[in-house]
């Protein structure tokens, strides 16, 4: 049966069942499939913080959200067009989600008596009038699952398991997606267990074939590829990105590389990546606790190592102390914060923007750090280099903030040639001239003095050390002197940075202003209200402390100032703060990213008819 | 700096070498200038090349140390000495380095480092200062001051009981465990020139008086007229006897120890238990460890064991070399390139 195919340009899909069905896996291989099909893509997965919830509940729901179009795209998507739900709790969690006229391929086989009321449904949803409006497509999952695997002899249980397997070849017949790379990826990961590999792949494929042969869908659909920038991509997230960043700045300043780190969600990805390339000389300590992550990245700076420790905000939390030694002892570190929800342990595999404040100012006396923050998936690379490089050139710990949003979702990566990254120079002291540990160079920064160079012995530590002798010293004038100058060396970083860019008019009516993860939203949101007539310019920092030089300049020259984040208003404190500009905050704080279209209503409402 | 260099490399180092040109800051008397001398005693003839000396310390009256010793060093923040070290050794193994640490910075504050680092048997040589006291905040109680102890903060005595160091130590199979004091510069130094040649986590208790808080903690041990009857000296291959003429023995009954007395024909010194340092099993060095909890024994000071293990260092390493080995020095565009790419025209 030749079946009609629709071209589509744009489509948001949510895979949802229990946290140990797959989704995550289910999400992330079709997310790949759709980048090698060309589109472009961003993806938020949105599990819960229990491993494996108990079966069939609302609270054990694990869901990922995959938004994938023919242009150029900037979120996961508001709300989705197609849900697939395995089991009535995820149908249950998601719908109030979807957009009005949504497809909801929904697996019936899971819709029994057992589940609906684990779901609290008092009626079966498939069978009153609830779900009018959307498109539901009724497919017994688990049942095809099982009848396509009766030939395999591997048990009901883990026939079962095969059942997202079923699904996602289901989707990918419905929306046209290369399965070979799926296929292979069975055939790899399941290589010692035969009969694994076979169900698993014997479901993909039935999943597929039950598309093309059933009666439930008389057409397929088609998404272009997108016409992106000439070059080679590839798919990834932002924990990735910022893990091979770290290795592009360790080869690009001849340094090895030293983590230091403790497993937290959502950072843990990064430690996990950058474990896997000892080739790059690559060394992880997987330390007993955040304190001595960072002082042994502190320990591994002074030696002479590109060291870094990653981590989420309670960890960092934990590192405040060690981060003040290596503002005084001035060695390069680079911290690197996957923000999640807080505070204490909060929602720790939600996202937030809520450690802005804690990173510039969270610490004992006067402990100034250069503060940035990567904007997408793929800029998280960019950004681990940015940071290796300011915290190589003016010795001073960097802190780099990201998201759980960012570290999870992924997009497609522009893929440098790598001689295209610029080389980080590195000057060790030499001991050629009579050696002063706190002299300082035309950036403001002391010597790097690596032990085991002969005539260079020198102490250094967290007691005040007196201007250039390094000594220390308890004199009132030369700590007024190195406290200031310390602050001299971070504001100093401003004439290394760019300038900020205002995208749109570079002066009007409104300025949406925003920095990190939510750069993808209010893209979306900005493109939209322009589109629709709105003047509105946007501006997003990706340097936050110290800010880029023209930003006064940039907020003058806007009447209003927005600007949202997923925080009380961290950035606008900070604003007000520094240049006596009031703006406008946009604050939500639910652990999800900003919906584009909440973002082009608050435009609107400060627009109002000023078109 | 570079006529010094030359002259470093043809002269004969002494200890003077190895003093900074800071001035001393410790009161008048205070345990932490013999340990001090005694290491820069040792130091030039340990065969490592002053440079590649790094002492790190945390925070205390003993972590001023580093300070003193003309070498690289590191004045850490309280507790975290061990960690800082661990990360100085991992990214250059070649370094020789060294910590000093007190009993609070290591034992409180600092004591899931300490654990730890000696599980991964880091190799790093670490001198515990135990002045059984809070020196540099003036005198609180410590993690292995005795109970009922009279301090500032422990006005009615304190109610803690104390960590012991070394069964700790052996607890977590630290690879050298000794335990030395301040009044023994030969002792001392002997014990600082084993724990340098030992590969892994060398794990040195040293007894030190605080004149100003603690005055006279270890007095037991250090005066003439009861010290032979209180300390017992370990010495591998050799029988643990003590006293003045050495006339008290110990002996083993299965896992209870017991003190004899060697002159009264009942027990020989054939029947002394023999110390051998280089047990795989802890069980003998764990009894020794409690001697000084125990009424009547005599508080061992030597090495307690040694043994071998490959270093977390030395590990981490191989890994690296093994893995290059294996998969080729690592190649940036092709790290780009892996997994699954697709190209737009
Ligand atoms: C985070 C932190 N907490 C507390 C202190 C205060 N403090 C400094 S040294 C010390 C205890 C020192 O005792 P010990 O380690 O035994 O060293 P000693 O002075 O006896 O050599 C304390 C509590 C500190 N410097 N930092
Ligand atoms: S307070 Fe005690 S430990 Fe500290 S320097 Fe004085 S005598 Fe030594
Ligand atoms: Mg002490």
């Amino acid at each position: 049966m030749e079946k009609d195919v629709l071209i589509l340009e744009d489509v948001t899909i949510r895979f949802a069942g229990d946290s140990g069905d797959g989704m995550q896996l289910t999400g992330s291989q079709f997310t790949n499939s759709t980048a090698l099909a060309g589109n472009d893509l961003s993806t938020l997965p949105d599990y819960p913080a229990e491993i494996r919830a108990p079966a069939g509940t609302l609270y054990g729901v694990s869901g990922f959200q995959l938004h994938f179009s023919n242009s150029d795209i900037q979120t996961p998507g508001d709300s989705p067009d197609v849900l697939v739900a395995m089991n009535p709790a995820a149908l249950k969690v998601n719908l109030k989600d979807l957009k009005k006229n949504a497809t909801i391929i929904v697996n019936t086989s899971a819709f029994d008596a057992k589940n609906l009321k684990l779901a609290h449904y008092d009626v079966n949803p498939l069978e009153d009038d609830s779900l009018e409006g959307f498109e539901v497509v009724q497919v017994p999952l688990t049942q095809l699952t099982m009848s396509a695997l009766e030939s395999v002899s591997i048990s009901i249980k883990e026939k079962e398991r095969c059942k997202n397997f079923f699904a996602l070849g289901l989707m990918y017949w419905l929306y046209s997606r290369p399965i070979e790379a799926t296929v292979d990826w069975i055939d790899e990961k399941f290589g010692k267990l035969p009969l694994i590999l076979e169900a698993n792949k014997k479901a993909l494929m039935a999943g597929y074939y039950f598309g093309e042969n059933t009666e439930l869908f008389t057409s397929r659909f088609h998404i272009e590829p997108a016409k992106l920038a000439a070059g080679t991509y590839r798919n990834i997230s932002g924990n990735e990105a910022t893990a091979l960043g770290f290795i592009a700045a360790s080869v690009k300043c001849n340094l090895p590389l030293f983590l230091g780190s403790y497993p937290i969600t959502p950072a843990s990805d990064i430690l996990h990546e950058l474990s896997r390339h000892r080739n790059f000389g690559v060394k992880t300590f997987q330390a007993e606790d955040e304190i001595a992550a960072i002082a042994a990245t502190i320990g591994a700076a002074y030696a002479g190592s590109l060291a870094i420790t990653t981590t989420s905000g309670p960890g960092l939390a934990l590192k405040t102390e060690a981060v003040g030694l290596a503002v005084m002892t001035e060695l390069p570190i680079v911290i690197v914060n996957v923000q999640r929800g807080g505070p204490s342990t909060g929602l720790p595999t939600k996202t937030e923007q809520a450690d802005l404040l804690q990173s510039v100012y969270g610490r004992n006396g006067e402990a100034p750090v250069c503060v940035l923050a990567a904007a997408t998936p793929a800029d998280c690379f960019d950004m681990a280099v940015e940071a290796s490089r300011i915290a190589i050139k003016y010795m001073t710990p960097v802190i780099m903030l990201t998201d759980g949003y960012l570290g999870n979702g992924s997009e497609p990566w522009k893929i440098p040639p790598a001689d295209s990254i610029p080389e980080i120079p590195v000057h060790f002291a030499k001991a050629d001239k009579e050696f002063h540990p706190y002299e300082r160079d035309e950036n403001l920064s002391r010597p790097w003095a690596k032990p085991g160079t002969p005539g260079l012995e020198h102490r250094i530590g967290g007691l005040e050390k007196a201007h250039i002798t390094g000594h220390v010293s308890y004199d009132p004038d030369n700590h007024h002197f190195m406290i200031n100058m310390r602050q001299d060396k971070i504001n100093k970083i401003q004439q290394d940075i760019p300038d900020l860019e205002v995208r749109g008019d570079q002066s009007g009516e409104l300025l949406v202003l925003g920095w990190g993860g939510t750069y993808g939203a209010i893209t979306e949101a900005v493109t939209k209200a322009t589109k629709v007539g709105y003047k509105v310019s946007q501006a997003h920092l990706r340097h936050l402390n110290p800010f880029p030089g023209n930003l006064e300049k940039v907020l003058r020259s806007f009447k209003k100032i927005l600007i949202p984040e997923i925080n009380l208003g961290q950035l606008a404190k900070l604003i007000r703060m520094e240049y006596l500009i009031d703006v406008h905050s946009y604050n939500v704080v639910r652990g999800l990213p900003f919906k584009a279209s909440d973002i082009e209503q608050k435009i609107i409402q400060m627009l109002g008819e000023k078109k | 700096m570079s006529d010094k260099t030359s002259v470093i490399e043809t002269h004969k180092l002494t200890a003077k070498d190895f003093a900074s040109s800071q001035d001393v800051r410790w009161c008048p008397g205070c345990g932490d200038y013999s340990i001090l001398a005694q290491m820069q005693r040792v130091s030039p003839d340990l065969g490592i090349p002053k440079e590649k000396f790094v002492w790190v310390s945390g925070i205390g009256c003993s972590s001023r140390f580093p300070y003193y010793m003309d070498t690289y060093g590191f004045h850490g923040i309280h507790g975290r000495a061990l960690a800082i070290a661990s990360g100085v050794k991992i990214a250059n193994p070649d370094l020789s380095v060294w910590v000093a640490t007190g009993d609070g910075d290591c034992l409180s504050i600092g004591g899931n480092h300490f654990i730890h680092t000696c599980r991964r048997n880091m190799d790093l040589k670490v001198l515990l200062f135990n002045n059984k006291i809070y020196g540099l905040t003036k005198g609180q109680y410590s993690p292995t001051s005795e109970k009922g102890k009279k301090t500032k903060s422990t006005p009615f005595g304190s109610i803690d009981y104390p960590f012991n160091p070394i069964a700790v130590t052996l607890g977590v199979d630290a690879t050298f465990v000794a335990r030395s004091i301040d009044r023994d510069p030969k002792h001392l130094q002997a014990m600082m020139q084993r724990a340098a040649k030992h590969s892994g986590t060398a794990f040195i208790e040293i007894y030190q008086n605080c004149n100003i808080f603690n005055d006279g903690a270890f007095l037991d041990f250090t005066e003439k007229d009861r010290k032979a009857d209180n300390i017992i000296i370990m010495e591998h291959g050799k029988p643990l006897v003590f006293g003045k003429a050495n006339d008290k023995g110990i002996v083993l009954d299965g896992f209870n120890p017991k003190v004899v007395d060697l002159s009264e024909g009942k027990y020989s010194v054939n029947d002394v238990w023999v110390h051998d340092e280089f047990d795989r099993n802890p069980a003998r060095a764990t009894i020794l460890s409690h001697f000084t909890e125990m009424e009547g024994f005599p508080v061992p000071f030597g090495v307690f064991r040694q043994i071998e293990k490959s270093t977390y260092d030395g590990d981490t390493h191989d890994q690296i070399e093994g893995y290059i080995k294996v998969k080729g020095k690592g190649d940036l565009d092709k790290l780009f390139m892996s997994g699954n790419t697709w190209t737009v025209e």
